[in-house]
């Protein structure tokens, strides 16, 4: 792993349950500033518990989830608040506000959050949804987009702040797989352009590894591995073997090369 | 035997837990909105779309109930006041069980079935698709922004309606009382001019107020944790059984507090 930065996100013994069922056991894992993390896993295996954990919209039953090396369960509604100006969330079922349209959408957070003025949010929202390949839509209503239209909207509205850590909750599950690269591209792109952190959960292995910097695998409660690709896809960890085995098939462990 | 008292008990048990949870739960959500609403920043935009929604679109439906009340009044007082020849205090008799207690009542049951259902639904499918969390994650505070106005624009329009009821049901009242049942016109007016006093007024103010607060605490509270209420859980369905639920809930609710505040200010 690489040690030349401080992690900005540190997950220590994280723990967590619900009701009987045991989500995480003692889940540890590093986020390293300005690389792309894909967190992969079963479904059901606590991928996006692990997510909302670093969102702070979870508390640990015990450990902790450092942001930046403080604890995101103990702040205080202010600290938090300010930690999580610096992030961008797209949510797995995009969350866009379907009561608005898609240019209030993604204009809401530099109203609520910036004292901009209304020419200077057009523009910084035209150019936003410009980055997206989106035009003409800025008057539609979110039900009114494809499965694929709104995603990109969710992405435009969590860069629109130019965040220093962005969140993808499997950003392409649901879409076909032009739509899916598509995403891919877009992401690669913003992420080239913006420097960015990325924390992406995706079911999507192995093309999601293409993007990545680091594969961890969340198996039995805890991250498996956490490593570049190409280590990744020769790792010993029988979890890691099983999962690279059921997603890419025979050939990719017996050569052991990257795609 | 043992085993059944046992299950006996642990019913009771997980049911008084249950009740514990909800009523805490929606009594910190209740702090919480009022805090988010005294804090500035205060935006005026979303709280007029609020009294809009909540307030004016509700009215033609409150004009409609407070005249059909107060005609329903007409000729039921005019009956029961005719046996002991008492007709003239027809006036006073309809004014004083609309302002101070079905006006009130009655506005807030409609308002409940019209706005805090509406209401419940919409908060409840927000986080159900990750809408709240999303407001979370951008740092806005959902009780200001999405509770706060609601709050606010329930109590501004609540009294307002109650108002519209009541005038509404005593001209409806009138229709009957007068011109069909050959009521005197000045002893209608004269009556109400009489025996309605500010106390009874405020009564309705009071009501009114406690009934606002009732149908947001209940209406919104139970669409915010549409995940952790018993009938709710994820999906359609969930949102569906919790606003059916937060509707007889506020409105049993609004009965029960009806009594309690005429049993204190009388």
């Amino acid at each position: 792993m690489n040690e030349q930065f401080e992690p900005i996100i540190k997950i220590v013994d994280v723990e967590k349950s619900f009701g009987k069922q045991k989500v995480l056991k003692k889940a540890n894992l590093d986020i390293y500033p300005g690389k792309a993390t894909v967190i992969v896993g079963g479904s059901g295996s606590g991928k996006s518990v692990l997510l909302k954990h670093m969102l702070g919209l979870l508390k640990p039953d015990s450990g902790q989830v450092l942001i930046r090396g403080k604890d995101i369960a103990r702040m205080k509604k202010k600290e938090l608040m300010e930690v999580r100006r610096d992030m961008g969330v797209l949510f797995q079922s995009s969350a866009l506000f379907d009561s608005i349209t898609v240019y209030e959408n993604v204009a809401l957070p530099l109203r609520e959050r910036t004292k901009l003025k209304e020419d200077e949010i057009r523009k910084i929202v035209e150019e936003k949804l410009a980055l997206m390949d989106l035009h003409g839509v800025e008057e539609k209503y979110p039900a009114q987009l494809s499965g694929g239209m709104r995603k990109r909207v969710g992405l435009a509205r969590a860069l629109v702040l130019n965040p220093k850590i962005v969140f993808l909750d499997e950003p392409t599950t649901g879409l076909d797989v032009k739509r899916s690269e598509e995403i891919y591209r877009l992401f690669h792109d913003t992420q080239l352009k913006l420097g960015y952190t990325a924390v992406i959960v995706s079911h999507d292995a192995p093309k999601i590894f293409k993007l990545a910097d680091y594969v961890a695998l969340v198996a039995d409660g805890k991250i498996q591995e956490c490593l570049p690709p190409e280590d990744f896809q020769t790792s010993e960890n029988p979890y890691v073997k099983g999962f690279i085995l059921a997603t890419m098939g025979e050939i990719y462990r017996g050569e052991g090369e990257s795609l | 035997m043992v085993a059944a008292c046992l299950r006996g008990f642990e019913f009771l048990g997980d049911w008084a837990l249950y009740y514990f949870n909800l009523t805490g739960r929606m009594g910190l959500f209740m702090l919480k909105a009022v805090i988010a609403t005294i804090m500035p920043p205060y935006k005026w935009e979303p709280l007029a779309n609020q009294i809009h929604f909540i307030g004016a679109k509700s009215l033609f439906v409150i004009l409609f109930t407070g005249a059909f009340t107060g005609m329903v009044l007409g000729l039921q007082g005019y009956y029961s006041l005719s046996q002991f020849g008492s007709e003239s205090a027809l006036g006073s008799a309809i004014g004083l069980s609309l302002v101070r207690e079905l006006g009130p009542v009655l506005t807030a049951l409609m308002v409940t079935g019209r706005a805090g259902s509406a209401i419940c639904a919409e908060i409840g499918i927000m986080r159900n698709t990750e809408q709240i969390d999303a407001l979370e994650c951008m740092a806005i505070d959902p009780f200001k922004f999405l509770i706060a106005p609601k709050l606010v624009a329930a109590i501004i329009s609540v009294p307002i309606l109650a108002a519209f009821f009541n005038v509404v049901g005593i001209l409806g009242g009138y229709l009957i009382a007068v011109p069909v049942l050959g009521v005197n016109e000045g002893a209608y007016f004269q009556g109400m001019y009489q025996s309605v006093v500010w106390d009874d007024l405020y009564m309705g103010l009071v009501k009114s107020f406690v009934f606002a607060v009732i149908i947001i605490g209940i209406c919104a509270s139970k669409g915010f944790y549409v995940h952790l209420d018993r009938a709710g859980g994820f999906g359609a369905e969930g949102v569906s059984r919790v606003t059916t639920s937060a509707v007889v809930l506020s409105s049993v609710a609004i009965l029960v507090c009806d009594y309690l505040i005429t049993a204190i200010l009388l």
